[in-house]
């Protein structure tokens, strides 16, 4: 048996999805702004994708939602045009975030902090998520926008983005959230939660890599990140991405549609899942339970490196995940779980397990099975668990070796 | 960047099929407890490095025979990635049978040599050299503990990049005799910098007494020192005209230094070089007096006739001497 269970970084294209786009490839070829036949032909395949997304987000017709080619791209998007809208050429100098955020977050603020931008990254609070009351703290009359994921990727933990849009509107800033890690896994309700911005990616919902898309609140003006035609209403320019852009509909009306029924059904297995590793002695998980989306659990097991464990894993056909020391290229500790007051020790012993809608009860049975042993040998090695202690001389200082 | 950087391999992948089968099953984990041993009259030795809080953690094990000084068994035990376990195991079969004074010789190198499945592929990628080094200072620090010594007595000389091994002395001659500019070149040249890259400049995985960055401007700063002196010294005339216009002014700092300044502060003045304009005939220095050189009756007269001929003798008969 091979398990899967690293759905957090991207998911098992759908099948249902695939026989959706197969089409649009060599039969449903035509450039869609062509005024033959042959792209016209497209269109009513894309007005439906079109229509399947706005139903999945609640979206308003005043709305837009602008397909891109990935959620690095939106929030690039939505990042480098606030900067050149409102600080560039306006009066603003200040954009707040959060510590956790994904990379083409973070690494978009640092590049605009070389450009002068004021940048606040504000920090996590121990179930992993910022607080609505500490974000309107931070909140000057400079600010240009509010940039906070819809949930983590890491821990699963969903932060409070409606009570966070409205203070967001209170002050009369402008709102961004990531929802790459919660469309498709939790409700995602744009005309109950005000955001001005959001960003999705179809990969994580069992849709195509390659594709993604902004949400654009009452169609509010931003300079394009990308000039060229006149695509998507001139906002996003290239030409449509025909069969991935049917493929994204079709996957976000599959993961969205009954979702409730669907969530019950994956936490069930992913509680079952971690109960039974929390049987182990000295682990934790990471973040309330009823506050995370439904497939995540980011656990710590004392003792036992990450990517020691990843290793055994993987020996076991199981596929998990990691941001600790010797699994990344930088060799750093796992900076959400030092963000959420981890100290040093568990940051290096995360191991991330994200559950699909794909997973069955024998995969979590032979996973709870194959995860245990591998606790077990790696323990049976490790420093940690050692009874002889260090003779005379031999102890260390606590780390002495790194530092952070 | 190049296409093989495009995409690179899978941190796994290259790893030797030693590594990976030690990592699997290693051959020497475990314990040495101190009864056993003290039933067989020999001494035993339990030395920690690292810290489960540093993500890297290893503690190694010898029983000693006391009157051989020979490790007669070794074991370990670690808190670390698969390379780190796979270097625990082959620095414990390094050390077993040899003496303790034998085995303090046996360095990183060796631990990742030995991991090899063939002598020129590398057991590890780059970023995994640093698991060898635990195994290379929890043997000094054991070897320290056995012999009663500090263990930072068995480093002859000061290693700057301690996965390859290389000293602050190699680093310094080969940035002189190569002309290096950049830390890339050092790496190049040394393999320093290379591997877990801690050692290129503050911030890396693990702080380090020197950094190639340092080390690299002080050479370079000493180097231009040198050139600038031995220029001033030679009284280089053809060097000086086709000097850049930076070295020109250090050139003349470096003479003023030598045989000016200290008249001019005697007397609670100073200079300054402004400015240096070059025409077919004339290099023109213009400076400014600071303190009391400044509306000084000689600042116009004997001292700047002074400069000049410094400079002139110096540099380049072509110098003319202009204070603003």
């Amino acid at each position: 048996m091979q398990v899967y269970l690293d759905n957090n970084a991207t998911t098992m294209c759908d099948p249902l999805v695939v026989e959706a786009m197969l089409p649009f490839f060599s039969e449903l070829y035509g450039n869609p702004n062509s005024l033959h036949k042959f792209g016209t032909a497209t269109h009513p395949a894309i007005k439906k994708a079109i229509d399947q997304v706005y139903t999945a987000l609640n979206a308003g017709d005043n709305d837009d939602i602008i397909f891109t080619s990935c959620a690095t791209e939106s929030n690039n998007w939505v990042l480098k045009s606030i900067y050149h809208d409102l600080i560039q050429h306006g009066e603003k100098n200040h954009i707040i975030t959060t510590e956790v955020e994904h990379p083409s977050v973070l690494a978009t603020c640092r590049a605009l902090e070389d450009d002068g931008v004021k940048v606040t990254y504000l920090p996590v609070n121990e179930d992993g998520i910022v607080e609505a009351h500490t974000v309107k703290s931070f909140i000057t009359e400079r600010t240009a926008l509010v940039s906070i994921m819809w949930a983590s990727n890491e821990t699963g933990s969903i932060f409070p983005i409606k009570e966070i849009s409205e203070v967001c509107q209170e002050k009369g800033v402008l709102f961004h959230s990531d929802a790459v890690q919660a469309i498709g896994k939790i409700p995602v309700d744009l005309t109950d939660v005000k955001v001005d911005f959001v960003s999705m990616s179809a990969h994580k919902f069992h849709g195509p890599k390659g594709v993604g898309a902004l949400y654009i609140r009452n169609s509010r003006k931003l300079s394009p990140l990308l000039n060229g035609g006149e695509h998507m209403g001139g906002r996003r320019s290239g030409t449509l991405n025909v069969p991935y852009i049917v493929g994204m509909g079709k996957a976000i009306e599959l993961a969205t549609t009954n979702i409730e029924e669907k969530m019950a059904s994956i936490s069930a297995k992913r509680d079952r899942l971690e109960d039974a590793i929390l049987e182990l002695d000295d682990t934790f998980v990471v973040g309330k339970r009823e506050n995370r989306t439904p497939n995540t659990i980011l656990i710590s097991i004392r003792g036992v490196e990450g990517e020691g464990m990843l290793w055994d894993l993987n020996n076991g056909q199981i596929g998990a995940s990691t941001g600790s020391a010797c699994a990344s290229e930088d060799l750093e500790a796992n900076t959400v779980m030092l963000a959420i007051g981890a100290d040093n020790e568990l940051a290096h012993t995360g191991i991330r397990l994200s559950l699909s809608r794909f997973t069955t009860d024998e995969e979590v049975d032979y996973t709870i099975n194959h995860f245990k042993n591998a606790v077990a040998r790696l323990r049976a090695i490790s420093s940690s668990f050692a009874k002889q202690q260090p003779t005379e001389g031999g102890e260390v200082k606590e780390c002495e070796l790194h530092h952070h | 960047m190049a296409k093989a950087d495009l995409f690179g391999e899978s941190l796994w992948d290259a790893y030797s099929n030693k590594v990976t089968t030690l990592m699997n099953n290693p051959q020497h984990q475990g314990e040495i407890f101190q009864e056993d041993v003290d039933k067989r009259g020999n001494k035993l030795i339990v030395a920690d490095f690292g810290a489960e809080s540093c993500g890297d953690a290893v503690r190694l094990y010898w029983e000693v025979d006391p009157k051989t000084d020979m490790i007669i068994d070794s074991k370990f035990k670690s808190f670390g990635c698969g390379t780190a376990i796979a270097s625990s195991d082959v620095m414990t079969e390094l050390c077993i049978g040899k003496t303790v004074q034998e085995a303090v010789k046996i360095t990183n190198i060796d631990v990742e040599m030995a991991l090899r499945d063939d002598p020129d592929t590398p057991a590890v990628p780059p970023q995994k050299m640093h698991c060898s080094v635990m195994a290379y200072d929890v043997i000094k620090k054991a070897a320290g503990m056995y012999l009663g010594v500090d263990s930072e007595s068995f480093e002859e000389e000061i290693i700057v990049c301690e996965c390859a091994r290389v000293s602050l002395q190699t680093v310094q001659e080969v940035i002189r005799l190569n002309d290096l500019t950049t830390v890339e070149q050092i790496t190049d040249y040394t393999k320093a910098g290379g591997f877990c890259k801690s050692c290129i400049k503050p911030g890396g995985h693990e702080a380090r007494e020197y950094y190639l960055v340092d080390i690299l401007a002080d050479v370079r700063r000493e180097m231009d020192e040198e050139k600038m002196k031995a220029a001033a010294d030679a009284g280089a005339e053809g060097d000086f005209e086709t000097m850049t216009l930076v070295q020109q002014i250090k050139a003349i700092d470096a003479v003023i230094d030598e045989s000016v300044r200290q008249y001019l502060v005697m007397d609670g003045g100073n200079m300054e070089v402004i400015d240096i304009k070059t025409n077919d005939e004339n290099i023109d220095v213009y400076i400014r007096y600071l303190g009391a050189c400044n509306g000084c009756a000689s600042s116009t007269t004997g001292t700047l006739y002074a400069i000049e001929s410094t400079l002139k003798e110096k540099l380049s008969k072509k110098v003319r001497v202009l204070p603003i």
